[in-house]
């Protein structure tokens, strides 16, 4: 697999997809904008977005109670899983209990953590996702590439093909129209006839035992409603307090993430169909994944990562993100919240170099709209993949220490931190720094694309002190 | 301090990479103070802010190195930094990296009192500069650390525009990171080499002849790269192009 470094050149030599997200970037950017141009009433808002968001954080394990109850009396089953082996297995369990072969989902990202659809067909389920974004994927055997609009990576043309060569009897077309129409006539036989539907949450309302679902498409109502069984998967974050709540976290969510007011349909499940009900799934079910969230609830820090409404405006506006595109990232979750969250979940012995891609410019961090401090916190995840810490927060804390590295920043704590040795080393650089030899590999690097930055003569404190200012 | 909020003494706070490399930038910061009437004071005993370790995760390296320069600066003035990333470091960084330690309250007394450069000529000192300069366009790079971490974004570009001479032309991705951020241009060179390749052609595109910015890291990046590529397109730092267009 490599690791983010090396995989990064591919990307980024690919002049196809590097035009594809720039374009989609910038366009997401400025839709962005246009929703936010009254400064005050976003910086409000968003308040009140984070606010409701850190109550959720602070009383975690008391409204996850207070959801199993309500979510209990509403009728709604409730299961935990601590694992993704653990959840796939529960899904697994309700849909061969009830003999479900056929599933029609709804976009999930925990379902992708979990690898859903892999594992059920493992067990001869067919799972066919309903999103088009999901389905276009799907039909190409890629994961996605942005937690909002999973093949953002693919462009018009790119989708024509792929779907001239699915679908049966369509030519080729960049006809948005035609393609959208194609997908939907491929899909509409599968809801009618599978088994069960499955979808994530965006928020599960402790209060009331409500399951909000919001989405474009009419894909999640039909996912949720249409096959008689339902289920939701969820990580255990996503939780509003009470439904109060819900205006802010609902209008920050689609402005945020695709520069909607509202999207358009905005869903609240609140339980399975009642006797002398027309419509709506016999019974619904919510899995709750853990794997690895509690430990980041563990630590006062890092628990603001569990904030996270997945709008996913931090890629939206990030650099990096925008140049390497998803894939880069390797895992579920992309740019900068995929940067703080991969290696809390997965561990930094695996994913500890993602916290170090970045160069830090707090792009992502204006635009949260649940106000994550992203750059602190990859800051943390940098010091606990070099153990500097010792919190022990973190799994794979330490497996990026090198020895090396560490006595380097031994050495320039001590060449900045004794006035006497900065004197002295200053002073050498600027009389003897310009011959240092260019093979040198940080100079290598640096000199790829820039020229050699050259030493003054004499350092300011010298021509300060030439000049007659006062040092004390 | 007088009536007018204008302090009559101000620390310099020179940064490692001005010290090091770009000391004529430091030193036009102190002049355009010294001519406004402000004593300037340029501790002996500073070096560095102690960013480079801090992002790297490395903080006791960091605090051993932020604790230095809180002890030199004792008096209470204002401490003037003619980068925005370093007065980021001081002013938002400082306090944290000392929470819950004896140090924390020095700490964020020295952060209260640290400044940008421009925000400070503009807001506090309220600068009025005369230019004496030929015509010339230029653009403006400002640093993320600088528009994010210590809210400059107009006070540049406010000085710039006292300029008689000199027009001032936006570029398409101001807010967008050059792609230095620090060691990230040697632990990323691929990505940086990308990021910055995109700012530069930005830049030319506005047909201006230098860039100015408030950040010594991001021109040793920028220009590093126009000159690599052979780009007729300088840049500059504003308190050194400031006085430049003052002095005639
Ligand atoms: S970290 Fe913030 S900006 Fe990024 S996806 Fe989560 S809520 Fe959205």
């Amino acid at each position: 697999m490599g690791d983010f470094t090396s995989r990064a050149p591919a990307a980024l030599n690919d002049p196809t997809l590097r035009a594809n997200f720039r374009r989609a970037m910038d366009g997401l950017m400025s839709k962005r904008a246009a929703q936010f141009a009254d400064k005050d009433a976003w910086e409000s808002l968003r308040a009140q977005g984070a606010a409701a968001k850190a109550r959720v954080v602070a009383r975690l394990p008391e409204l996850l109670e207070q959801l199993e109850a309500n979510l209990t009396q509403n009728g709604i089953v409730v299961h935990w899983a601590e694992t993704t082996a653990q959840a796939n297995a529960i899904v697994l369990d309700i849909l061969q209990k009830a003999g479900a072969k056929t599933v029609i989902k709804g976009k999930s990202m925990v379902s992708e953590e979990m690898e859903l659809n892999h594992h059920l067909e493992a067990h001869g389920i067919r799972a066919v996702e309903s999103d088009l974004g999901e389905y276009i994927i799907q039909l190409a055997g890629e994961a996605p590439s942005h937690i909002v609009m999973p093949c953002i990576h693919k462009n018009k043309a790119e989708i024509a093909s792929l779907f001239e060569k699915n679908i049966a009897g369509l030519g080729y077309t960049e006809d948005v129209d035609a393609l959208t129409a194609a997908a939907r006539a491929a899909l509409r036989g599968q809801f009618a006839s599978a088994d069960a539907g499955i979808s994530g949450v965006n928020f599960a309302v402790a209060e009331t035992g409500t399951l909000v679902l919001v989405e474009n498409e009419g894909n999640g109502r039909l996912s949720t409603t249409l096959p008689p069984l339902h289920i939701a998967v969820m990580g255990i974050e996503k939780l509003a307090e009470k439904l109060d709540d819900l205006p802010a976290l609902l209008s920050l969510l689609p402005r945020s993430a695709t520069g909607q007011a509202i999207t358009t349909y905005v869903n609240m499940i609140s339980r399975p169909r009642q006797p002398g009900e027309k419509d709506g799934p016999k019974a619904v079910h919510v899995v709750l994944l853990d794997s690895g969230r509690s430990r980041v609830y563990a630590d006062a820090q890092l628990q603001d990562t569990l904030r996270c409404i997945r709008c996913g405006a931090c890629m939206n506006h990030c650099p990096v993100y925008s140049r390497v595109g998803g894939h880069t990232y390797k895992f579920v979750y992309p740019g900068p919240i995929g940067k703080i969250l991969t290696p809390q979940l997965e561990g930094l012995d695996c994913a500890g170099d993602q916290p170090h891609a970045s160069t830090l410019c707090n792009a992502c961090v204006e635009v949260c709209p649940v106000k994550i401090p992203i750059a602190d916190i990859l800051v943390r995840l940098r010091a606990e993949s070099v153990n500097s810490t010792g919190s022990g927060a973190v799994k794979g804390a330490g497996s990026m220490r090198k020895r090396l590295e560490s006595l380097v920043w031994k050495g320039w704590a001590a060449m900045y931190g004794v006035p006497m040795l900065y004197r002295l080393g200053s002073w050498g650089l600027t009389r003897l720094g310009n011959w240092l030899p260019d093979s040198l590999p940080m100079l290598k690097r640096w000199t790829s694309v820039r020229t050699r930055p050259r030493f003054a003569a004499k350092t300011l404190h010298e021509l300060a002190r030439d000049k007659g200012y006062d040092h004390e | 301090m007088p009536s007018s909020g204008r302090p009559d003494t101000v620390y310099y706070f020179g940064t490692c990479l001005v010290d090091l490399f770009y000391p004529e930038a430091g030193l036009a910061g102190m002049e355009l103070l010294k001519r406004a009437g402000i004593r300037v004071v340029f501790p002996a005993d500073q070096s560095c802010c102690g960013q480079p370790a801090r992002n790297s995760g490395y903080f006791d390296e960091a605090r051993a190195v932020a604790l230095r320069q809180i002890k030199a600066f004792p008096q209470p003035w204002p401490i003037v930094v003619p980068s925005g990333s370093c007065a980021g470091m001081m002013k938002t960084h400082y306090p944290d990296l000392f929470e819950g330690r004896p140090e924390h309250e020095e700490a964020k007394a020295f952060a209260s009192r640290v400044f940008e450069l421009t925000d400070f000529l503009v807001n506090v000192v309220n600068i009025r500069l005369t230019d004496k300069g030929q015509p010339l366009t230029v653009t403006w790079h400002g640093s993320c650390h600088s528009m994010r971490e210590m809210g400059v974004v107009d006070q540049p570009k406010a000085l710039l525009r006292q300029l008689a001479n000199v027009t001032l032309v936006e570029n398409g991705r101001e807010k967008e990171c050059c792609g230095f951020g620090g060691t990230f241009a040697v632990r990323q060179p691929e990505i940086s080499a990308a990021m910055v390749a995109d700012k530069v052609t930005a830049l030319e595109d506005t047909k201006a002849a230098r860039v100015i910015s408030g950040d010594c890291g991001c021109l040793m990046n920028i220009t590093g790269a126009m000159g690599k590529k052979g780009s007729p397109m300088g840049g500059q730092h504003i308190a050194q192009f400031l006085l430049e267009r003052v002095d005639g």
